[in-house]
Order: structure tokens, then sequence, then C-alpha cells
């Protein structure tokens, strides 16, 4: 039978506990938090205990967390994710409004981590220690450790400020009007800077891991046996060395896409991305569990989705995987 | 955070008067050759906000982040002025006056105003929005409307409102600017108030209408053609843009994306640097009626904090000049007391807040008994800074320190808002803390409360250290239903005197907040709560 099919059959039934799991603890964690989302809310306006109280009962906090947990599940189950307290407005509209920037921003980041980043490692890893290895493998450590915000303001001093290329943030120029390709083109360009900066973040990541990667291919039996063949270096390192390197890479992103999500807080912040990362910083200052556990839920889905697509994309790379399964699954 | 004021003088400079002069030029008809330069109409004038409030009432939720956006499409009765009498100068009143007994308060209201969707304002909207939202809802009208018993509306024009208490007039008249702006009683009357949806997109009667809202992007208002004031407003369009990060807000400034940065968005470490940019300005005025208070909130159920020699010594233990220059950066003032110095109408200079003596201090705790143990400490605390502000949680690493000095050991507990809310002013969690109170131009709005004993649990930016002293509450109580404005004065006058004498919390700095501005923006600044105010004379020089 189809490798693929059992794969996803399997992946689907585990992901359920994994939902479950996720939810409960993550309205455990924020319920554990002191405060909730009144005293949140308060902060910026003050009050007197009338007003206090009242907001309370609006907002259904007067209620035991055990009767919350229960109403959230319920309302759940009718694949209803709830009302924002601090947006006013139900959960699922303030989520989908920005999924699509954060999908676009972290889809972008990733594949220019996981392109250019794999194949600098290619670069690198062909020549395990010569000169373009120490230059490569120096360079993106240092690009490593640099903190994200401070890329990030970084290039909009040199981007935005000084050279004036780029602009320094927003997803898209502010009530422009525009429609169509020419808003598609405007898009881009206000992505590139968040993108770049994103993006050279990881990017050492995947460049070390191809290369350490393909330093392990070299040393195996068939890699001397090409070499002994004495066929060409570039037939080597593109056919044998990288190919069968890539493999932990494609791990490697299936784990990323879900760090990617997170990480993107300070960039989105830095950039006035409105996305998930950032809603999800103002729905725990906010308290607002609600929104929490849908932008959590929407981000475990996502990362089940991706974790699918690498199985499916491991097997196609690796014959070995999912074979033999169709008995046991 | 809001607030009311009533601040009068300061110090006038020329540019200062020609931007007044500049402002009155679009209500009277002054011939504006006069002028140096004249008020240009039109353009876009691009605003970095730091958040978007999730409701933009301002008659529910009076607040500077609601004000910030909403005080351009919805006015109140009176607004802050610099150079007007009685600190105030009309919007939808006319005139306002009070009974001598204190039981009334007469409005004369503004003709010929409509709504932004073309309906007539009148007495009805006033009286809807007094009784049904201010009292009601209000943040802060639940307290100063509190005592309102009906508005009769005598003539569409004629406002009256009746009290059950005395209540002075002069709270009322403070109360003006920040706590009564007027709804539209037809698109409220008979709907869930906290639920209508006209919150999110505001109806009034402003010199701008609600545009459009991008969450996480902008907040779009566009000019509305049908003000009350002939020629106003200057501007087409004001966008605020969402810009959470404060670098990367003056980062935009620079690139010219974005004109004007209030509420101090960009931090003070950054505004010498900005300074220096060929272009943008920093203005420090415009904030005087909005000033905030560095105070030290004190738990007197902690047994040592319960003697007033501690507190006293607590008081001398901290240098006020070394916070304003160092934490500061000099945009803040040092505080003598609970009333800040740019309040002419109520500030004591005479009570004085113990000043900076650590000898004196280290003496007054040894005379309570509290000597020094062998590590050099003689007690140990918890410190909770507030998040609201760079500046607060970094005071509270400098009082940490100066409290080591002599010989007191604070811990330190940073929390988030939320948390800080619930352990200071629900858990009472905390021996000490670092707070920021407005001062909202009147004693009697938010700074009583602080210090008033006997209120509920859970009421945020109140009494919640348990002190407790007849004479300061029976002061307090006793100016609530004073009506005579110098009477009531002099009893507030007692009432900073018995502060700074029991100490049930310590002032440390007082501080309003810097716009950054590109010196295109004209007309900023010209009253004392400016970035709050309608910005109907405000235009973008060419």
């Amino acid at each position: 039978m189809n490798r693929a099919f059992v794969l996803v059959r399997r992946r689907l039934l585990g992901a359920v506990p994994v939902l479950a799991i996720v939810v409960v603890g993550t309205f455990a964690l924020l319920e554990s938090a002191p405060g909730d989302a009144v005293d949140a809310y308060l902060g910026t306006t003050g009050g007197d205990r009338g007003l206090v109280d009242q907001l309370r009962r609006d907002w259904g906090l007067d209620q035991g967390p055990l009767q919350r947990l229960g109403l959230y599940l319920a309302a759940l189950a009718r694949l209803d994710l709830g009302w924002s307290v601090a947006f006013s407005r139900p959960v699922l509209d303030v989520i989908l409004e920005r999924l699509p920037n954060t999908l676009l921003l972290m889809g972008s980041a990733v594949a220019l981590a996981f392109g250019l980043g794999s194949l600098l490692g290619v670069v690198a890893g062909s020549r395990p220690g010569g000169p373009a290895d120490r230059i490569l493998s120096i360079g993106s450590l240092a690009l490593y450790a640099v903190p994200g915000f401070w890329l990030g303001l970084v290039l909009i001093v040199v981007f935005a400020v000084q050279l004036r290329w780029l602009p320094s943030g927003g997803i898209e120029t502010i009530a422009s009007g525009k429609q169509g390709l020419a808003r598609a083109g405007d898009i881009a360009r206000h992505l590139v800077l968040p993108v770049a900066a994103l993006g050279i973040l990881y990017l050492a990541l995947y460049l070390r891991m191809m290369r350490a990667g393909m330093v392990e291919v070299w040393r195996q039996d068939f890699a001397r046996a090409a070499f002994a063949r004495g066929l060409p270096h570039r037939h080597i390192v593109w056919r044998h060395v990288a190919r069968n390197a890539l493999l932990p890479l494609v791990t490697m992103l299936g784990l990323q896409a879900a760090t990617m999500l997170g990480g993107s807080v300070v960039i989105e912040s830095v950039f006035a991305v409105p996305g998930l990362g950032r809603l999800a910083h103002e729905a725990v200052a906010q308290r607002d569990t609600p929104l929490l556990l849908g932008i959590i839920l929407v981000g475990a889905v996502l990362v089940i989705a991706v974790n699918l697509a690498v199985d499916i994309a491991y097997a196609a790379l690796d014959p070995r995987v999912g074979a033999g399964q169709e008995t046991s699954a | 955070m809001n607030d009311v004021g009533s601040i009068r003088g300061g110090s006038w400079s020329r540019r200062a008067l020609l931007a007044g002069g500049a402002a009155f030029a679009g209500a009277a008809t002054w011939p504006r050759s006069l002028l140096a330069q004249t008020p240009r109409s039109g353009g876009r004038l691009v605003v970095a906000a730091d958040s978007e409030p999730r409701n933009l009432n301002p008659a529910i939720v009076a607040s500077n982040g609601v004000f910030f956006v909403s005080s351009k499409i919805v006015e109140p009765l009176a607004e802050a002025a610099f150079e007007t009498p009685d600190g105030l100068s009309p919007r939808l009143a006319l005139s306002w006056k009070g009974s001598p007994d204190g039981l009334s308060a007469t409005f004369a209201l503004r003709p010929n105003v409509t709504w932004h969707d073309g309906k007539p304002f009148t007495s009805a909207d006033v009286a809807f929005s007094a009784m049904e939202v201010w009292k009601k809802l209000q943040n802060l009208g639940r307290l100063v409307f509190a005592d309102l018993e009906a508005v009769d509306t005598p003539d569409p024009l004629t406002a009256v409102f009746r009290f059950s208490k005395p209540t002075p007039f002069q709270l009322i008249r403070n109360a003006l600017p920040a706590l009564t702006a007027v709804l539209p009683k037809h698109l409220y009357e008979g709907t869930d108030i906290n639920a209508n949806k006209a919150n999110a997109a505001p109806i009034g009667t402003g010199p701008f209408r609600w545009g459009e809202s991008r969450p996480g992007e902008y907040t779009r208002l566009v000019r509305n053609p049908t003000y009350w004031s002939p020629g106003q407003p200057l501007l087409d369009e004001i966008i605020y843009r969402v810009l959470p990060d404060r670098a990367a807000a003056a980062g935009a400034l620079e690139s010219g994306e974005i004109q004007l940065a209030a509420f101090s968005m960009v931090p003070l470490a950054d505004l010498g640097r900005i300074a220096a940019v060929p272009g943008l300005a920093v203005v420090t005025r415009g904030y005087e009626a909005l000033t905030y208070q560095l105070v030290v909130e004190i738990n007197h159920r902690k047994p040592e904090l319960s003697d007033p020699r501690v507190r006293r010594a607590i008081s001398h233990a901290i240098d006020r000049d070394f916070v304003v220059r160092t934490v500061f950066l000099g945009f803040a003032a040092t505080s003598s007391g609970p009333v800040p110095r740019n309040d002419p109408q109520f500030h004591d200079a005479t009570a004085q807040v113990p000043s900076f003596d650590p000898a004196r201090a280290n003496a007054l705790l040894d005379e309570a008994g509290f000597r020094r143990g062998a590590n050099g400490v003689r007690f140990k605390l918890r410190l909770l800074p507030a998040p609201f502000f760079n500046e607060t949680r970094q005071f509270g690493s400098y009082l940490r320190q100066a409290l080591a000095a002599v010989g007191i050991d604070a811990e330190l507990v940073n929390n988030d808002t939320a948390a800080h809310l619930k352990a200071v002013y629900t858990d009472h969690a905390f021996d000490l803390a670092v707070g920021s109170p407005v001062y909202r131009g009147d004693p009697a709005i938010s700074t009583t409360i602080l210090v008033q004993g006997g209120l509920p649990a859970g009421v945020p930016f109140s009494n919640q250290g348990g002190f407790r002293s007849a004479e300061l509450d029976a002061v307090i109580a006793q100016a609530a239903t004073t009506i005579d404005d110098a009477q009531r004065t002099a009893l507030y006058r007692d009432f900073q005197r018995l502060v700074v004498t029991d100490l049930p919390l310590i002032n440390v700095a007082e501080w309003g907040f810097t716009t950054v501005a590109s010196n295109k923006v004209r007309n900023a600044a010209n009253n004392p709560r400016w970035a709050v105010s309608n910005w109907a004379d405000l235009w973008l020089a060419p």
C-alpha cells in the first residue's frame, strides 16, 4: 500500500492527543501566571471596585478555572475558538487576519535560510578545511551569534534610514490603495528586511548542518569508492555526498518551522509586521487565555502539518522510511 | 492613564506665543498677515502609536492611550488651556457656572454642532452621556460623578447638572477635559453601551472622523468637512501607525516615514541623537496637565514599615536630584510632595518630603531600633517596581542600592503589568513598590485615593498598603464637600502637609512626556494636554 498514506493516517491520529495536551497545558500555564485579563486591562485605565467586579463578570472571569476550561473545551468541540477580550473580537478573526503575514514572513525566511544555507553548506562541505569552508564557517557562526533585534535594527539603520532603499517596517505602504501586482510588489519590498534578518539568523544552522553531514559522508566507504573510481569531484559532491547529507536538514526544516513561529516575535516587533508572534506576546501580556490558546492551537496544527510534509518528503528522499510498516500500523 | 488639567503659567518662549497666536487664528478671525506663517491646509500626518486600544470610546475609558486617538473624534465639554483664567478653553460647552450651594452646575452648549452622521448635537446628548456613561461606566467618572442625580435640559443648548450632595465646582471644572467626552444619544440609547459597535469606530463632533483601522498596522482618521470651527481642521488625515518597537520608531522618524512620535515613544536615551538629526525637534511642552508621579508605595502591614521613622529614613535615603539626572536624564523634576510643582492651583511649597540625608536616615533607623546586624543589614524587604515605564524599573534598581547604603536589603521582584497589579493592589504581596500614578489636575480625582484609608482590595492605583490616618481621612472627606474654592484649596494644602509628615507613600519625582516631531509639524504642543487634544489647528508646512 501507499507508504505516504499510512504515514498520514498515523500522524493525524497521533495529533489528537497532542492537541489536547497543548490546550490543557497552555491553559494551566496561563492560569498559573499571576493576574488575569482584568488586572492587565486596569494597568492602563484604573477603576473602582465596582468596575473591577463588573469587568470580571462581563469577561466570565468570575468563574473557577475548571469551569472556564470546561466551557472552552465545549466551545472548541464545536470548532469555536471563543472571544478575545484583549481585542473585543472573535479569536478566529484576529488570528486569521495575522496568519497570512506570519506565514509569508516565516515561509520566505525559512526558504531563504534553507536554500542559501544548504547551498553554502555544500560549498563549505565540498572541500572541508579549505579556505571557502573556513570563511563560511566563521562568518555563519558570527551571524548566528547576533541577537535578532540588533540585526533588525542595523538593517533598518543602514537600508531604511541611511540609504533609504527600503521601508523601515510594516507589511505594506499605509493606506496606499495599491491593488494586484503593485500591491504584491509593495509587500515584497516591505518583506525584504525582515526576511533577510530572520533568514540570516537561521542560515548558519543549515550551513553548519550541511557541512557537518558532508564531512561525515566523505569518510564513508561509498564516497571513497567514488573518489577511487576517479569520478569528477563535482559529480561526487552533488550526487553522492550532498544528497546523503540532505536528510538531517529536512528534519531540521520541520523543527525550525515550529521555532520560527515563536522566533519571529522579535523580528515582527522591530519591523512592525502584524503577525502571530507579536499577537501571542500581546495575548500573554493581556492574559487573554482564549486568544493565546487559539494561537497555540493554530501553531500546533501548522507544526503537525509541516512535520507531516517532512515525513512525506523523507519517504520520497529515503526509500527505507515507512517501508514494512503496513502490517504494524 | 488619563489626566485633567488646569495648569497655567510656565515659561513662555516667543515661539510658543507664536504657536498660540496661530492656534487662535483658526477660531477668531485675526488678520492672518500678522502671523509669521500662514497655516496651510491639507496633507497627511503620520504618527507613531505603540498600542491599539480595544475600546476607543473616551466616555467609557478615560485613559491617555484612548484619548490619543479618540480626542480627535469625540469632544469633551472643555479642553485644558495655557492662558485662560480657569485653565480651560471651550469645546462643546461655551460657558459653565456652579451654583453657590454646590448642588448644581449649568453649561451653555455650543450651537450649530452636528454629529459626524449629520444629526444635531443637543443637551440631550450631554444628559445621556453624563447619566448613563460617565456616572455609570467610566473608570474615573464613577467616582467624580457619583453624586450626580440628574441632568436637566431646559432647552437644547442648556444642560443643568444636579447633585444629591454639595459637589465642589472646582472639581467638576478640573474634570471637564478628561471626563466629559460627549457621545451621540441616538446611537447609544437602548443599546448595551459597553458592546456598542461605535466604541471601535467612534462617531463624535470632533474635527476628524473615523476612517478605517487595520489591526496591527494603522488607524486612519479623516477630515470632518462639517466641523463647527470654520476652516478647521487643517489636516486632511491623521494616520496612527503601529510601531511596537521604540528603537524602530526612532528609525521611522529619521527616515521620514512618520512625522511625529508623542508620549516619549522615542526612549530618553535616544533623544540626544534624535535631536541632532536635521529636520527633527524634541518638544517637552504639551504635557503639563499629564503629570506622572514617581512614588514609593509602602506596605504598612510590614512591622518595620509601620514605624514612621523608618519611612522618613527611606525618604532621606533617596537622592532625588540623582534620580532626575540619571534615571530621567533631566527630563523630570524632583517631587516635594503629593501635588506636583507644576500645579499652581494646589501645590504647597511649604510641604517638603524629607530630602536626601543618608546620615539622618541611618540615625533614624538606629533610633527606631533596627540596628545593623553582623553583615551590615538591618532588615530585608521585597521591592516591586511597576513595569509601566523604563524609568519605574530603573528607579527600582536605584532604590535597591540607595536602601543598601543605609542597611536595608531590598530584593527586587520584577513582574509584568497583570502580575504587578495582582501582587500590589489585590494580594498585598509587597513591602515596597515603585508606582507611577497620574496627577489629574485636582487631588480629588486620583491622588487622595492613594493615601485614603479603608478602600476595598483589588482597586488598582489606590492605597492598598494598609495605611490609615483618621486625621488625613477627615481632611480628604471635608475637602470632598467643600464648595468654596479657597477653603477647598486650603484643605488640600493641609493634605499635602500631612502626607509629607506621615509618609503613607514617598513622592520622588514627577515628569511629563516628550514629543519628537518633524519641523514641518506646526502648532504642536500648544495646550497642556496637547497630545490628547483635538489637533484641529495642527498643520504641515510644505
